[in-house]
């Protein structure tokens, strides 16, 4: 498969020897470098999973993962990721948890002492288009909820990933903060050009951003539905009250409805 | 005064009610004084013993923060060894268990086989009953990382000391500075038990001579003296932990 991220007829079970839950069963998908893909499906159905899997923290018992043409052994190292927890140091500014990253990942690590101060521009800079200019030196107790989540986001992004995991990030955000956020990752996702696999129980939110999106079956999960979603970019927040655009989340609800009912 | 102010001065004034209502009650059951001095007589005996008494406090004191300090040392290490490689813990742990069941006054006379009456045994046995807590928290502490936190690292191709480094060991510090108010208090205890046994310095060897000559009153003034050195050194570790783990005391305040 020619896809950046390539999941190839997965099975993954948890428990000791892999013969407890199973997981996901024979799940293949492929995501395109610099493409947006969104995945959707009945909860529990292995979402959270596939994330692990695509960034080597868990192992297939079958299958291949290959990321950027590689086959994944161990953890990628390329990937930021980004959890519906916001899991900020409590000990860390706001501005020092954003720059976490850079303290492991090469070739940060060994310049961040030298170009510091460019490091900490970066790092405001980020928190300014996600609307935290001035927070930098705040503690993360110090922010509310979805703050804490947008220098999350931050923090996924600081080391300029070529792969972005998202696990349910905006789920814990009003409908406006979300909308806002989505906005945010629009344009940094035209501006940067990573590749970002999107986990989100939104619909709305997966058929905006995406270009493509992934339904899964219930428990064991597989792809069933890979869906592009052709609108033009940049997408104004008003498509999302357009009729071709609510089509479309009612044929993936649709396709969620049958998934649930058939477990 | 208001209702702060009485909070304020709510110790010292149960403290001082205590001493008021003990002093009345021997003087009105009229209790002698090898049963139960008064506060009046306990502190004659201070005033009259207390080249003595400050000469064994400063013993006792020392005994009990040398092996306080050991046990910060290897209780911090073995509590690290412990929280980071699960081999150490399965293999540590019931053996530490085992150990720590063993009550540490049973322990004094194989130390004192071994290193004689006086100093050692008693620091010694401080260390050996203070350590146990400082494992146990410090191990806690590293046990109980997020794993969502541990995740993100290790997708930056983080390795395991960056783990400990970055979120494990900051992380368990609360724990660990709150097991120092526990340790010291156990030290002590472990320090006074080893005195009264088997020395010849510090406030449990000069009760213990007390005892034997019916000085009841300095008996009593020997507990007063624990007393006061426990509050201070307890006092001196809360201090110390709210110094060192600001951030997470705030941090549960919302
Ligand atoms: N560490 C684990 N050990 C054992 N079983 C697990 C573990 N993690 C997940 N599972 C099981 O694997 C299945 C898939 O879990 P996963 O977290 O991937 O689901 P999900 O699609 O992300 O769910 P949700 O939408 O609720 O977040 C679930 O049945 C869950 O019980
Ligand atoms: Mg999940």
């Amino acid at each position: 498969m020619t896809g950046f991220v390539d999941l190839n007829d997965i099975r993954l079970a948890y428990g000791p020897g892999g013969d407890g839950t199973l997981a996901l069963d024979g799940l293949t998908m492929a995501v395109r470098r610099g493409e947006f893909a969104a995945v959707v499906g009945p909860s529990g159905c292995g979402k959270s999973t596939l994330m692990k899997l695509a960034t080597g923290l868990i192992r297939p018992q079958a299958g291949t993962v290959e990321v950027a043409g590689k086959e994944v052994d161990g953890p990628v190292s390329v990937a930021g990721m980004a959890f519906q927890n916001p899991s900020m140091l409590p000990w860390r500014t706001t501005l020092k948890n954003v720059m976490l990253p850079l303290e492991i990942v090469q070739p940060h690590r060994r310049q961040l002492k030298r170009d510091y101060e460019s490091y900490v521009a970066r790092a405001e800079e980020l928190l300014e288009i996600v609307g935290l200019k001035g927070f930098g030196d705040k503690f993360p107790w110090e922010l509310s909820g979805g703050m804490q989540q947008r220098a999350n986001l931050c923090r996924a992004l600081i080391h300029d990933p070529a792969l972005l995991m998202l696990d349910e990030p905006f789920g814990a955000l009003d409908a406006f903060t979300r909308e806002e956020l989505w906005q945010v990752m629009r344009d940094l996702h035209a501006e940067k050009g990573f590749t970002v696999i999107l986990v989100t129980h939104d619909l709305r939110e997966a058929v905006f951003l995406a270009d493509r999106v992934f339904v899964m079956s219930a428990r064991p999960g597989r792809i069933i539905v890979d869906q592009e979603i052709a609108f033009a970019r940049p997408r104004p927040i008003d498509l999302t009250y357009e009729a071709q655009f609510n089509d479309i989340v009612h044929e993936l609800r649709g396709h969620i409805a049958e998934a649930r009912a058939a477990a | 005064m208001t209702n702060e102010g009485w909070i304020k001065a709510a110790p010292w004034l149960w403290t001082i009610g205590l001493f008021v209502v003990w002093e009345a009650a021997v003087e009105m059951f009229d209790i002698a004084v090898f049963i139960l001095p008064a506060p009046t007589d306990i502190w004659a005996a201070i005033v009259k013993y207390w080249p003595v008494i400050w000469k064994d406090s400063l013993q006792t004191l020392f005994t009990t923060t040398l092996g306080f300090l050991l046990a910060v040392v290897g209780g911090l290490a073995l509590g690290l060894a412990i929280g980071w490689s699960r081999a150490v813990y399965a293999g540590l742990y019931p053996l530490m268990v085992g150990f720590n069941s063993i009550p540490k006054v049973a322990v004094v006379p194989i130390l004192v086989i071994w290193f004689g009456i006086g100093t050692v045994p008693a620091v010694l046995t401080a260390f050996l009953i203070a350590f146990f807590p400082i494992v146990v928290n410090v191990a806690t502490g590293l046990a109980t990382i997020e794993p969502e936190m541990e995740d993100v690292l290790r997708a930056l191709g983080a390795k395991k000391m960056d783990i400990m480094l970055k979120v494990g060991i900051p992380r368990s510090m609360p724990y660990f500075f709150g097991s120092l108010k526990v340790a010291i208090t156990l030290a002590f205890v472990g320090s006074v038990i080893s005195e009264t046994v088997a020395a010849n310095a510090g406030i449990g060897h000069m009760m213990l001579a007390a005892q034997s000559q019916f000085n009841v009153p300095l008996v009593w003034a020997g507990l007063v003296a624990l007393a006061v050195l426990g509050i201070v050194m307890y006092a001196m570790m809360a201090w110390l932990e709210m110094r060192m783990t600001g951030w997470a005391h705030r941090s549960g305040r919302q």
